[in-house]
C-alpha cells in the first residue's frame, strides 16, 4: 500500500497540473478527478491499484495530447487558410 | 557543436477571449491569462532536439518583456532549455516596443553569449508583426531560414525547408544563421510539472535594454485599437403564400391512407432439392 502511496499522490498532482487548462474550466476537472480518486480509495489490492495507476497515466498522455491537438488545430484555423 | 539562442514572447494565452479596454487604447492584460507564444514554443522545441541529436551544445532562452515574462522562460527552461536571459522592460516601453527593439537586443545577445543560430517564431499571436527573424539577421548579417518546416545539418550549414506559398522551398545556409519557425516545425511537448520544478534551480540573468546599449524610445504611437467587425446577422425571410398571390384552395382530398401489406412468414427447407421444388412450384424459376 505504501509503495503505491506516492505514486498514486503523484498522479493526482499531475492530473491537476493538467487540469488548469482544461477548456471547461478548473473546476468542474478538479471535482471531476477528486470524486473518481476518492471512489477507489478504499481499493487495498495491490495488483488493482496498479492496473488504475496505469490507466491514470494512460490519461495524463492523453490530456497533453488533446491540448497539442487543440492548439495546433487552432493555430492552423487562424493563420493558414488553405485547410 | 553550436550554440543556439531562442527567442521567446509571452502573450495572451491562445484560448482566451480577446476584449479591447474601453478607452479603445489597448487590449485588456490585466487578470487575463498569459503563455508562450506557440510558435516560439516550436522554435524552442526545435532548439532542444538540436540538443538532443547533439547538434548543438547550449539552449538559452530569452524573454524581452515584464517581469511575469519569468514564467514564460520558466516553461522554456522546464522544455529543455538550459539557461534563460531576462530582458526587463515594463510599463510605457514595453507597450510601443517594437519588433526592431526585439531584435536589436537578440542580435547584441547573440554576439554576446556567443551564439550560432537564433531561432525565433515567425511571429507573436498578439501583434503579428513577423518581422523579428528578418531583422535580427539584418543586424548580425547572418543567412535567415524563415518560416522553417524542416531544419537538417548538412556538412557545416544547415539545409532548412520554407514554407512559402503554395509549395515547399529548400535552401542551405551556413552557420551562424538566424531561423523562424513555422508552425508544422515540430510537435512542442508539454511542460510537465517535475520540470517546471526543476526548471526553478536553472539559472535564469535578469538584464535591462540599457545594460545592452539598446534605446527602447518610442517608434509609434498607438492611435486606436477596435473590435474586429462583428459577424452580420443573416437574414430569414418570413412570408406567406398569400403575400406570393398563391391560392392556396385545396385540390385533393386524401380518401384514406394504408399501411403496407405485412411480410408473409418464410420456412425452412432441409435441403437443395426441396428448395429447387419450392421455387418451382412458386413459378420463381
Amino acid at each position: 500500500m505504501s509503495s503505491h502511496r506516492k505514486s498514486v499522490i503523484n498522479l493526482y498532482k499531475t492530473l491537476l497540473y493538467l487540469g488548469r487548462d482544461w477548456p471547461q474550466g478548473y473546476d468542474l476537472f478538479r471535482k471531476r478527478l477528486h470524486k473518481v480518486f476518492s471512489r477507489n480509495s478504499e481499493e487495498t489490492d495491490p495488483k488493482k491499484i496498479e492496473i488504475m495507476i496505469k490507466h491514470g497515466e494512460f490519461v495524463v498522455k492523453e490530456i497533453e495530447a488533446l491540448y497539442k491537438l487543440k492548439k495546433y488545430r487552432t493555430m492552423k484555423r487562424r493563420y493558414y487558410d488553405d485547410s | 557543436m553550436s550554440r543556439v539562442l531562442v527567442g521567446v514572447k509571452r502573450v495572451i494565452d491562445y484560448a482566451v477571449k480577446i476584449r479591447v479596454k474601453p478607452d479603445k487604447s489597448g487590449v485588456v492584460t490585466d487578470g487575463v491569462k498569459h503563455s508562450m507564444n506557440p510558435f516560439d514554443e516550436i522554435a524552442v522545441e526545435e532548439a532542444v532536439r538540436m540538443k538532443e541529436k547533439k547538434l548543438a551544445s547550449e539552449v538559452i532562452a530569452v524573454s524581452c518583456g515584464p517581469a511575469q515574462s519569468q514564467e514564460t522562460l520558466r516553461t522554456a527552461l522546464a522544455m529543455g532549455a538550459d539557461r534563460a536571459i531576462h530582458v526587463e522592460v515594463a510599463g510605457a516601453e514595453y507597450e510601443t516596443m517594437q519588433p526592431i527593439h526585439v531584435a536589436k537586443i537578440l542580435a547584441k545577445l547573440s554576439k554576446d553569449e556567443k551564439a550560432d543560430i537564433v531561432i525565433v517564431g515567425k511571429q507573436a499571436i498578439d501583434d503579428d508583426s513577423n518581422q523579428t527573424a528578418q531583422m535580427t539577421a539584418a543586424l548580425l548579417d547572418w543567412p535567415q531560414g524563415t518560416f522553417a518546416s524542416k531544419v537538417e545539418k548538412t556538412d557545416a550549414g544547415l539545409t532548412v525547408t520554407r514554407e512559402i506559398d503554395g509549395g515547399l522551398e529548400t535552401i542551405k545556409t551556413k552557420v551562424p544563421v538566424v531561423i523562424s519557425a513555422d508552425l508544422r516545425l515540430n510537435e512542442p511537448r508539454y511542460a510537465t510539472l517535475p520540470n517546471i520544478m526543476k526548471a526553478k534551480k536553472k539559472p535564469l540573468k535578469k538584464l535591462t535594454a540599457k545594460d545592452l546599449g539598446v534605446d527602447l524610445a518610442p517608434r509609434i504611437k498607438v492611435i486606436n485599437v477596435e473590435d474586429p467587425p462583428k459577424a452580420k446577422k443573416k437574414p430569414l425571410k418570413k412570408l406567406t403564400a398569400k403575400d406570393l398571390g398563391v391560392d392556396l384552395a385545396p385540390r385533393i382530398k386524401v380518401i384514406s391512407v394504408e399501411d403496407p401489406p405485412v411480410r408473409q412468414a418464410g420456412s425452412i427447407v432441409p435441403d437443395v432439392d426441396t428448395l429447387v421444388a419450392k421455387l418451382k412450384e412458386g413459378g420463381h424459376v
